[in-house]
């Protein structure tokens, strides 16, 4: 089959190795010849962490620069920052709220204009969905869900030859029965965001 | 049941690298494994030291990776399957123990594990440990994929028993850290105890044994060479005059490479996985049909040389390359990409790379550097040395843990590393050297696994050093793995004596020591003070428990600090801590209430007495 080549992009903790993880259950019981790798060396320290996930009958583990088809981005200024893996094809999603590195916050870097760097997105890419996945997550009872709302928005744009279905199962089979609930309405949350901003 | 042995065979499972190696050993029937933690190698331990608890694997946290080498060679001299884990680094602290218990071999199987890590996303270096393999002599495995990292190790257990030699299992950390769907294979039930039959004169290796145990060892070399030639690890796909060989998870880049190239037709690909000894026959008769032969390799052109000494040995003339200036690269992991394009120059294939995109006008994006954790004891511990320094002319060696972050602005407390350990070695020459005042950092697990011979030498060799052991009573930065030092009844493990890292340094004759709670600042300050004023060696002990390892225990952090009306936007606090808890909105400093742990080491150092805790 065709190779997909996704890449997501998080800050450390914020849930991008259990999303991973919920693609790689959901290829495995969808049939789907699945390949991830992750780089999370330092991540609890508050680090970028990296996962890529290559669909299709490509050996590979990892994506080089220019060949993500889909980019998914937990943070704008990582989603940003991972653009070097984009080409003009790509579909990029991305969490809109902030979470502004230490850098920031002591005034020796200073964060993007929000609106500009998604300009910047939207005119080099295929398609930009943008949704504040952190509002998302707090409506469907836990914050910590952003990963689950932004699997929702993933997996509405079709990019990822998995049905919406295998996922949910996924999201059953790896994530906590405490946040079973929480986790699933999250997704439906991220989908029809997505779906509404199409 | 632990995951890795609730399945039954022939299911297919999501696996990381780490995971299928563990599965692997569980499957070969190991039965003791040992082990130093070390990312990128750290999962395959944390799944065997879990498995162990529920069943009869026994399983250590060795003290360093040259102690796990030696346990696991006498379980293995005694009849039993024994793996030793360790990252590509720990085989130079193991190196010592490995190339003359090549000479002395095993009787049960033995594998260790390397895991190398190129490019260095966790590790002080990127050296080639498959160079350990020729130098000590022993088999070595490479696999490419995670199904083969697991299937790797029951054939390297049978081929340790076939040879009677360890074999080494070297991984990189792109195999160790990739997931892919395994198929499972059956576990074989182990055997937990076995017996050693004395043999000196093959056991004890004094210079007339070990000069008919390296003869022995090289005979065997000439039979594992037969083995690699004919291994199924060592395969040819494909067909043409272009010849292109390849290892672990190079294999992959090259196997996309030229499908996407879509010269399947025109190369043939030699896949070596039993890399050690190499497959000398096998990479005759293929360099026989080729007109060209490209080598891809990461890391060193181990395989390259090798080749190009065979084809001369053949009379052979063809263009062989590898590593040079327009090819590959001795630096960091290659990507499908560059080794698509690398491959497509070489054998001039016509061939489009994906264009980039224009982002000469992208805004800057501001760096996410790691920084140690909110409320971390280290920060405090490097604040409390700074403050008690002041003045003095210092020299700041350091060591390998979370605290090496230390390093980064605005502490800036870190000079010199160069491996565990050495912290306290350099010290003492730095002191002998200059006439700053030296002041080392090393955590509570590196003390344990190699400061107590330099902290010796340090003491008999009269060095003037200050050393500050900071114990947050875990191995943290590789993931909270247990040490000699750690109360284990705290991991719900009982049977276990904490070694005391204070009645070391003081038996060892260190005059001066002290233990200091180093949240607690004015006090620890003054501790120092002391410490740097005494004549010889003297240790300051900070004591602080992990704050994520606390989270991970489900102890409870202190309430959370905020910043009360007082504040005179001084910025002390941000500016000398860097704790991300802090922000600055709308030009003053606030405290984040979810991130904040308590720790009060701001609301100390705060001139104002601006920052209080939150009431409930």
């Amino acid at each position: 089959m065709d190779t997909t080549r996704l890449i997501i992009v998080a800050v450390g903790g914020q849930g991008n190795l259990l999303a991973s993880r919920v693609i790689g259950e959901a290829a495995l019981n969808s049939g789907i010849p699945v390949r991830m790798s992750e780089i999370h060396g330092m991540a609890q320290r508050g680090g970028v962490v990296e996962s890529a996930i290559i669909f299709g009958d490509a050996q590979s583990t990892i994506i080089s620069d220019n060949e993500a088809d889909v980019l998914l981005g937990f943070e704008p200024s990582e989603t940003l920052r991972a653009l070097n893996k984009c080409n003009s094809d790509t579909v990029v999603i991305t969490n809109l709220a902030p979470l502004p590195p230490f850098t920031v916050a002591t005034g020796s870097d200073t964060y993007p204009d929000l609106d500009g760097l998604l300009d910047f997105i939207r005119t080099r890419t295929a398609r930009l969905i943008a949704l504040d996945a952190t509002a998302l997550a707090i409506e469907a009872g836990n914050i910590l869900s952003v990963n689950m709302v932004l699997l929702g928005a993933l997996f509405q744009t079709n990019a990822i030859p998995i049905p919406s279905q295998r996922v949910k199962e996924a999201i059953a089979k790896v994530t906590r029965k405490a946040f079973l609930e929480s986790n699933l309405k999250a997704f439906d949350l991220g989908f029809t965001a997505a779906s509404s901003i199409g | 049941m632990h995951k890795l042995i609730a399945e039954p065979p022939d299911t297919k499972m999501l696996l990381l690298g780490n995971e299928a190696i563990a599965r692997g050993a569980i499957e070969a029937g190991v039965a003791i494994a040992t082990t130093y933690p070390g990312t990128p190698s750290s999962e395959i331990s944390l799944n065997l030291f879990q498995i162990s608890q529920e069943s009869d694997l026994y399983f250590e946290y060795s003290t360093n990776e040259k102690v796990a080498l030696e346990v696991a060679a006498a379980a293995a001299n005694s009849g039993l399957r024994s793996i030793c884990v360790m990252k590509h680094v720990g085989m130079n602290v193991a190196a010592d123990a490995l190339l003359t218990l090549a000479y002395i071999g095993v009787k049960g199987g033995l594998v260790i594990v390397t895991a190398d890590d190129p490019y260095m996303f966790s590790s002080q270096n990127e050296q080639d440990n498959r160079f350990y393999a020729k130098l000590s002599g022993l088999p070595m495995l490479e696999p490419s994929s995670i199904q083969e990292a697991k299937d790797m190790v029951p054939f390297a257990f049978d081929l340790s028993e076939k040879l009677q030699l360890p074999v080494i299992l070297r991984t990189t950390t792109r195999i160790n850290h990739s997931t892919a769907i395994v198929v499972l294979g059956k576990i074989l039930t182990l055997k937990t105890k076995d017996d050693f039959i004395k043999d000196p004169f093959n056991y004890v290796t004094v210079p007339a044994v070990s000069r008919i145990l390296h003869a022995r060892l090289l005979k065997i070399l000439e039979q594992a060479e037969n083995i690699s030639a004919t291994s199924d690890y060592n395969f040819i796909t494909g067909g043409g005059i272009f010849g292109i060989v390849c290892n672990g998870i190079s294999y992959n880049y090259v196997f996309d490479a030229v499908n996407d190239l879509n010269i399947k037709d025109k190369v043939k690909i030699l896949r070596i996985g039993f890399s050690h000894p190499m497959p000398q026959t096998l990479i005759k008769d293929f360099l026989k049909g080729c007109e060209k032969v490209l080598v891809v390799e990461e890391g060193e052109p181990y395989m390259e040389e090798a080749i190009k000494a065979f084809a001369q040995e053949e009379g052979l003339t063809i263009e062989i390359k590898g590593k040079s200036r327009d090819l590959f690269s001795r630096l960091y992991e290659f990507n499908p990409a560059q080794v698509r394009q690398i491959i497509a120059g070489y054998f001039v294939i016509t061939y489009t790379p994906a264009q980039a995109l224009n982002l000469s006008q992208m805004p800057e994006v501001p760096q996410r550097p790691p920084t140690l954790c909110a409320g971390c004891s280290h920060r405090a511990t490097f604040y409390a040395v700074k403050k008690a320094a002041e003045g003095m002319e210092t020299i700041y060696p350091t060591d390998i843990g979370c605290y090496t972050l230390g390093f980064l602005p605005p502490l800036s407390m870190g000079d010199f590393l160069i491996c565990m350990g050495s912290s306290i070695g350099s010290s003492g020459g730095f002191s002998k050297a200059t006439n700053k005042k030296i002041l080392s950092f090393i955590g509570d697990s590196t003390f344990f696994h190699s400061g107590i011979p330099g902290l010796i030498n340090a003491v008999f060799n009269k060095h003037n050093a200050t050393l500050v052991i900071l114990d947050n009573g875990t191995t943290a930065m590789t993931g909270h793995q247990p040490h000699p030092g750690v109360n284990m009844k705290k991991l719900n493990l009982d049977g276990y004596e904490p070694v005391s890292i204070e009645n070391i340094v003081r038996a060892v004759g260190v005059s001066h020591v002290t233990v200091i709670r180093p949240y607690r600042i004015k006090k620890s300050i003054d501790a120092i003070k002391e410490a740097l004023n005494v004549d010889g060696v003297s240790v300051v002990i900070s004591q602080e428990i992990c704050t994520l390892y606390a989270k991970g225990l489900k102890k409870g952090h202190g309430r959370p600090f905020y910043i009360n009306e007082k504040c005179k936007n001084h910025r002390e606090c941000i500016n000398e801590l860097a704790c991300p808890a802090f922000l600055i909105e709308d030009g003053r400093v606030k405290i984040d209430a979810t991130i904040c742990t308590g720790c009060t080491v701001c609301a100390q150092i705060c001139p104002e007495h601006a920052i209080s805790p939150l009431k409930k």
